[in-house]
């Protein structure tokens, strides 16, 4: 097929996007559902659910245009992967279920509102350890045959997979903590701080240990980082990684308020970055390019009409219902 | 039975879509309805239609929010457990798919925002705005969503290039042949359902008698309304079977169980199809009238079932059930809407119990006529994925073993019957409590008990708590 236009970079960038998006949004309210779960008394587990209540769907619906975006712009990365990670997906679904009518049945089914309370905790945990494992399966690379996937449904059970699921329970709670910092006050706030500092230490930890590991399992992803001048004109990045640990652990401290969300935002842009230098082109990674995966061209551009259109508006009623809800969150209402 | 791994999809994916249909078989219109109150009450000012609407915006925000979590899981299903079918027919059909979720799914939650939460926020007309987008959001969901489902059914505008699916004309692949009419067919019935729906909690309102007048407002309204849906998704159902007809005649001979090719043929009220000798036991006919129906001439041929190789023939006896099933359940919803016809024009439409209680006994017809209706239309699709051109076998994911597939379908099983029973508790309970007014809404919060959080939002926007 003679291809007039390449869409592919312009679709990487979308598909990109709406999964950092994704990462962030979700994972910060996946790490304050699981922070739900240490928090000591009805009054702040209240506090805790209305700092994200209004928002949490929009949040999911990124997960969406992220599955179906990677089904339209390169079916064939969707087609490998997906059933590559059968039960993490599977797992992740079903958590995402639980935790999600959670919010709705916890106060409606006052009966069971003890279930419900685990279902919402355990839900975002299990959901986030998933997509933990799926990052890091994507990261080793699967077995392919042609244009299938030609492992077992249990290939993403790897020692490396368990470190990069546990590192992102931590990852998304340092997210929560921070967040649980922006929107509440009092003690809440005093338990995220030091949730959000234990989070720090093992997120950095886990950070440098796939930093590590990654590039001794592939050659590749090894010379892409340390081959000269690679090495000099990409340490940017490790320094950016550790500038900004070091200010998000002094934010921690004092009496900021923002910085400590920032930071975690940071430093998820970041391992984003590294884990995008270490794998370009691939999106099967080791087998397929983005150019080799991608859709027709004609099915790329009849999807980036509507998408162009739609995605700023998206974007800008995102923005205007964070903006509604801005401030400190209370526990509701019904208190004296 | 065989249990491999595509059984196991297929029932895995009957099993998650079953579930999630029932949801916008009764929120598509229901936002509709929504939308209908919000304009009343903004023409009239009268106050019952706000509380009516308040009293479904909350029904509604529940069977929303679980469509949501369970349509999640739906795109993903095309990966985990058909991934050869995404790999083969992606470049035409996921622009669809991803139109769905682009254009309603985030123009829904958009507007259902302000709908929730923003009737102190936003002047009445803009709430009313957001009621309809919230509606109008609903149904380009239904357009894309059944375009693509009928292009699987009638595939158009593509061309096959090494064995994969490619896109020539969109307009072709978008309005393929059996899509008008499944659209038509498909969104009147899920009108049809929540109108049922209505009606039943209308008449239970009636007999509980604390909002008799709400409920006589509800059961009138709807009535209307149904005179006309019931009587037009008949018409259109026709006007589908004759498209079926044309463009899938091994599903429509698998329908009416008909093996041999023939003129005059006769309509089989009832039998019992079997497969294996090509031939129908225990049959009641109407001699002639099969040919009627099906071809609107009392000679038309129909094709039979012996017409197709075996190995591209759907199941019978599943489409055959499934389908008189559907025709029952609307033929028992025409009679109550015969009967309550009969009775206003008597001047007794609220009067006798016994009608009252048929309603609330139908409300579940039009969930169970959607469901058959559904049933009936993908297995008698098969063997095929997309029709005629890509087997279900050959479309499910290659590394999946049987033990793979079980256990994520009793997941999803258990899951769901967790979910689905307290999900439908919750609603009836909100049912039970009864339209009560705004004002008296915020005075029911027990102490020591937060507002759901949907709520929770808008009556602390309301009274300035998050600023």
């Amino acid at each position: 097929m003679i291809q007039v236009l390449d869409f592919v970079p312009i679709w990487t960038l979308i598909l990109g996007l709406a999964v950092f998006f994704y990462v962030l949004l979700d994972g910060f309210d996946l790490g304050v559902g699981m922070l739900y779960g240490l928090a000591p008394d009805t009054r702040s587990r209240n506090t805790i659910m209305n700092s994200i209540a209004p928002i949490w769907d929009g949040n999911e619906t990124w997960l969406v245009l992220g599955g179906i975006g990677l089904m339209a712009a390169f079916p064939l990365a969707f087609a490998i992967i997906i059933p590559a990670v059968y039960f993490p997906i599977a797992a992740m679904l079903l958590a995402l279920v639980f935790r999600g009518v959670a919010f709705e049945f916890r106060v409606r089914d006052n009966e069971n509102k003890t279930f419900w309370d685990h279902a919402f905790c355990w839900g975002s945990g299990i959901a986030t350890f998933a997509q933990g494992l799926v990052l890091g399966a994507f990261i080793q690379g699967f077995q392919v045959d042609g244009r299938k996937f030609a492992g077992t449904s249990f290939d993403f059970f790897t020692p490396f997979t368990l470190l990069t699921g546990f590192a992102l329970l931590f990852g998304y709670a340092l997210l929560g903590a921070g967040w649980l910092i922006l929107k509440t006050d009092g003690e809440v706030q005093a338990a995220a701080r030091r949730q959000g500092r234990i989070c720090l230490v093992a997120v950095i930890a886990a950070i440098g240990l796939v930093s590590i590991w990654t590039p001794l399992m592939n050659h590749d992803v090894a010379l892409r980082w340390f081959a000269w001048p690679n090495a000099l004109l990409l340490a940017p990045v490790p320094l950016a990684t550790g500038a900004i640990t070091w200010f998000t652990w002094r934010a921690f401290d004092r009496k900021a308020e923002a910085t400590p969300f920032l930071g975690a935002i940071g430093l998820f842009a970041l391992s984003y970055l590294g884990i995008a230098i270490s794998l370009y082109p691939m999106i099967v990674p080791y087998h397929f390019t983005l150019w080799e995966a991608a859709s027709s061209a004609r099915t790329q551009a009849f999807l980036l009409v509507g998408t162009l259109f739609l995605l700023p508006v998206i974007l800008m009623y995102t923005g205007w219902s964070y903006w509604v809800f801005r401030g400190k969150v209370r526990a509701g209402l019904g208190y004296g | 039975m065989d249990f491999d791994p595509v059984l196991l999809s297929r029932l895995q994916f009957t099993w998650v879509i079953a579930w999630h249909i029932l949801l916008p078989a009764f929120t598509v219109g229901c936002a509709s309805f929504i939308a209908v109150l919000e304009g009343l009450n903004l023409a009239s000012g009268r106050e019952i239609y706000l509380r009516l609407s308040m009293f479904w915006t909350k029904i509604f925000s529940v069977a929303f929010g679980m469509g949501v979590v369970t349509g999640i899981i739906m795109p993903f299903q095309f990966g985990t457990n058909w991934s050869n079918f995404a790999d083969t027919v992606a470049n035409v059909l996921s622009p669809l798919f991803a139109y769905e979720g682009l254009t309603a799914f985030f123009l829904e939650a958009a507007f259902l925002g302000v709908l929730l939460f923003g009737r102190k926020l936003v002047p009445p007309w803009a709430h009313f705005a957001a009621a309809l987008m919230v509606a109008l959001g609903t149904l380009f969901s239904s357009f894309w969503i059944l375009s693509a489902n009928s292009w699987m059914q009638t595939p158009a505008g593509y061309e096959i290039v090494d064995g994969h699916f490619f896109p020539k004309d969109w307009l072709e692949v978008i309005f393929n042949p059996s899509f008008p009419y499944r659209l038509a067919h498909t969104v009147v019935g899920f009108y049809v359902t929540t109108g049922f729906v209505v009606l039943g909690v209308g008449a239970y309102l009636i007999r509980r008698e604390r909002f008799a007048e709400e409920g006589r407002t509800l059961l009138s309204m709807t009535l209307w309304l149904l005179t006309v849906l019931v009587p037009l998704r008949m018409f259109i159902g026709d006007l589908h079977g004759l498209n079926t007809r044309d463009h899938q005649p091994a599903k429509l001979a698998a329908i009416e169980a008909h093996w041999d090719t023939d003129r005059r043929v006769p309509l089989t009220l009832f039998a019992i199809p079997d497969e294996a000798g090509e031939s129908n036991r225990m049959a009641i006919t109407i001699p002639w009238l099969g040919s009627l129906i099906l071809t609107h001439e009392l000679d038309g041929e129909v094709k039979g079932l012996k017409d197709f190789p075996a190995d591209q023939r759907p199941p019978v006896a599943i489409p055959f059930f499934a389908f008189r099933a559907m025709v029952g359940c609307t033929l028992l919803m025409l009679g109550v809407v015969v009967v309550g016809g009969w009775l206003r024009w008597r001047g007794g439409l609220f009067e006798m119990p016994t009608f009252l209680k048929i309603c609330q006994l139908a409300m579940p017809l039009g969930f169970v006529a959607v469901i058959a209706g559904w049933v009936t239309t993908e297995v008698g699709r098969q063997p095929w994925t997309v029709y005629g051109l890509l087997r279900t076998a050959q479309s499910v994911s290659p590394s999946l073993t049987s033990f793979d597939v079980a256990v994520s379908l009793a997941g999803y099983v258990l899951v769901y019957l967790l979910i689905y029973p307290t999900g439908l508790l919750l609603m009836l309970r909100m049912v039970r409590n009864g339209p009560v007014g705004g004002a008296e809404e915020g005075l029911q919060i027990e102490a020591g008990r937060p507002q759901a959080p949907v709520l929770a939002g808008s009556l602390g926007i309301a009274m300035g708590e998050t600023r």
